[in-house]
């Protein structure tokens, strides 16, 4: 026996644990489509849940690794989801994603949103990402980060007019520039805007997100756990007992549904290389949202227990 | 970007623990049987320390320059930049590393290994059987897989320990420690960053031969040194 097929064996001894592989049925998902949300400069509509694909899809060529991804984006598409995000920073990910996606058959429903990161050939560097996407063209384009942004938005604001782009935006995550992002979302005509948003990061709730619904912005929230710090903080401790109320089973729906119960957000991306994780995720996108009372009970039930 | 400084390593790792050793255990399965060949390298260098005289100096730095340039193209360039983007950059510097041991291996005044015997010496050979013998375990001992052993000649961190340990053999000039010592701080961060209890030990390694290296200079005199 290869060391491969030992380690292959290994893998799929720990997906099957975890309830991955075969025993992926997103019950329900079908019956009762996910919460969606326009974005305002369109009227299309999106799941308020999408899909990250930061360090948990920069797997290299590890094949194994790979179809457990494609484990993923198939319960993914099968629970309704459409958005997928990705970066050239990120590694591997966006061979990943093209690998994944041709075993998928290429689901209709992507919504394909990647970034330009250089400072120089942003050009060279969409047609690169695009390529290891393997899709026509991208449906959205941001700005990662803000870097270059005076060269790169005007590109793919070219783009948009030319047909070879449908949304423009801009990206930060963790609080940076924000300074910066709202002097853009004030002057440039954006489609989207990513921003890191949480339970317990709400700095964007004071400008970004008000400033979005004014100047009709899509909101995508990245970091949505934290990086996976909140979850692990909260896994084991019990859930209150108004999760009920919202028809959430996990502290990971919990922390989803306060994000996309604020009006202003289209779309949360947490990213998971685990599929019961992704159809968990996507379940927080279905049955009732958080009010504003509950919305603060939530935040003050997490800071008192992490 | 101006506003590097406000990033953390953790915000710039991009893969996450199992990815990054299970690399190991994909690179093990690809380049097998050549652990084989990496074993009877390690055993030559034990015997070149343990015999330190004759041609040993020349032949320890030219099967070091060969595991490094091994690990800058099959480790580095082939596997670890597919998922860290600064791989390429990693991969050059092994291979600049490479590249001074060949210059050690065939100026015209050969490398003299001091003898391993003595406080100094028996650190230094504990270094060298820290990346030859103790490295491949630590698999087993942090609850992974053995077929993530990281094995002298073939990753990165065994390979590093090891050529410390001959480093201090050599009371090697300065710019030879640079490539080595870099990596002990880029692992440690990189390994600490995943949560791997085995992240403490290369920057150990490198704390203590730092130690070791200057003491041996100030005690020039006190080890015997063997030309060869």
């Amino acid at each position: 026996m290869g060391l491969a097929s030992i380690e292959r064996r290994r893998m799929l001894q720990a997906m099957l644990a975890a309830g991955g592989c075969t025993l992926i049925t997103p019950a329900g998902a079908a019956a009762q489509p996910p919460v969606t949300r326009p974005i305002p400069s369109s009227g299309e509509q999106l799941p308020v849940v999408g899909l990250g694909s930061w360090i948990t899809f920069n797997v290299g060529a590890d094949a194994e690794a790979r179809a457990a991804c494609a484990e993923v984006v198939k319960a993914f598409f099968a629970a309704g989801g459409r958005l997928i995000d990705s970066s050239p920073m990120y590694g591997s990910a966006q061979a990943v994603i093209g690998d994944v996606l041709a075993r998928l058959g290429h689901p209709p429903a992507l919504f394909a949103a990647d970034k330009v990161w250089t400072s120089t050939s942003g050009p060279a560097q969409i047609e690169a990402s695009r390529k290891l996407w393997r899709i026509p063209r991208f449906d959205l384009l941001q700005v990662h980060n803000l870097l270059a942004w005076d060269a790169h938005l005007p590109l793919l604001l070219r783009m948009k007019a030319s047909g070879r782009l449908r949304y423009v935006g801009i990206t930060t995550s963790e609080g940076r520039r924000h300074g910066e992002i709202v002097k853009l979302m004030e002057s440039q005509p954006l489609d989207f805007v990513q921003v890191s948003y949480n339970v317990l990061d709400r700095e964007v709730e004071q400008r970004i997100l008000p400033l979005a619904r004014e100047r009709r912005i899509a909101v995508i929230v990245n970091r949505p756990f934290r990086q996976g710090e909140l979850t692990q903080r909260l896994a084991g401790k019990p859930l209150p007992a108004w999760a009920g109320q919202i028809g959430c089973g996990s502290w990971a729906q919990i922390l989803l549904k306060f994000i996309v119960s604020h009006p202003d957000v289209t779309c949360a991306i947490p990213a998971t290389s685990n599929p019961q994780h992704a159809l968990e995720n996507m379940r927080a996108a279905r049955g009732p949202l958080p009010d504003q009372a509950l919305r603060r009970r939530i935040v003050a039930d997490v800071q008192r227990l992490i | 970007m101006s506003e590097w400084w406000t990033y953390s390593l953790s915000d710039l790792l991009m893969f996450s623990k199992p990815t990054y050793f299970r690399l190991f255990a994909l690179l093990n399965e690809a380049v097998w049987p050549a652990q084989l060949l990496a074993i009877l390298i390690g055993l030559a260098l034990v015997a070149a320390i343990v015999r330190g005289a004759g041609r040993a100096g020349r032949l320890a730095a030219s099967l070091l320059a060969v595991c490094w340039l091994w690990v800058a193209w099959t480790y580095h360039a082939q596997r670890y930049a597919g998922i860290n983007l600064a791989g390429p950059y990693f991969a050059m510097g092994f291979a600049l590393q490479a590249v001074l041991l060949c210059w050690l291996a065939t100026r015209r005044r050969a490398p003299s290994i001091a003898s391993w015997r003595g406080p100094l010496g028996g650190f230094a050979f504990a270094l060298v059987l820290l990346g030859l013998v103790v490295y491949p375990l630590l698999a087993a001992f942090d609850g992974r897989s053995w077929l993530q052993a990281e094995v002298f000649g073939i990753a990165p961190d065994p390979t590093v320990a090891a050529t410390l340990g001959i480093l201090l053999l050599w009371r090697a000039p300065w710019f030879l420690w640079v490539v080595p010592l870099l990596w002990c701080g880029v692992s440690g961060a990189t390994l600490r960053e995943l949560g791997a209890g085995q992240g403490w030990v290369l920057p150990g390694c490198a704390v203590l031969a730092l130690v070791a290296m200057f003491v041996a200079r100030l005690r020039m005199r006190a080890l015997p040194r063997v030309r060869v």
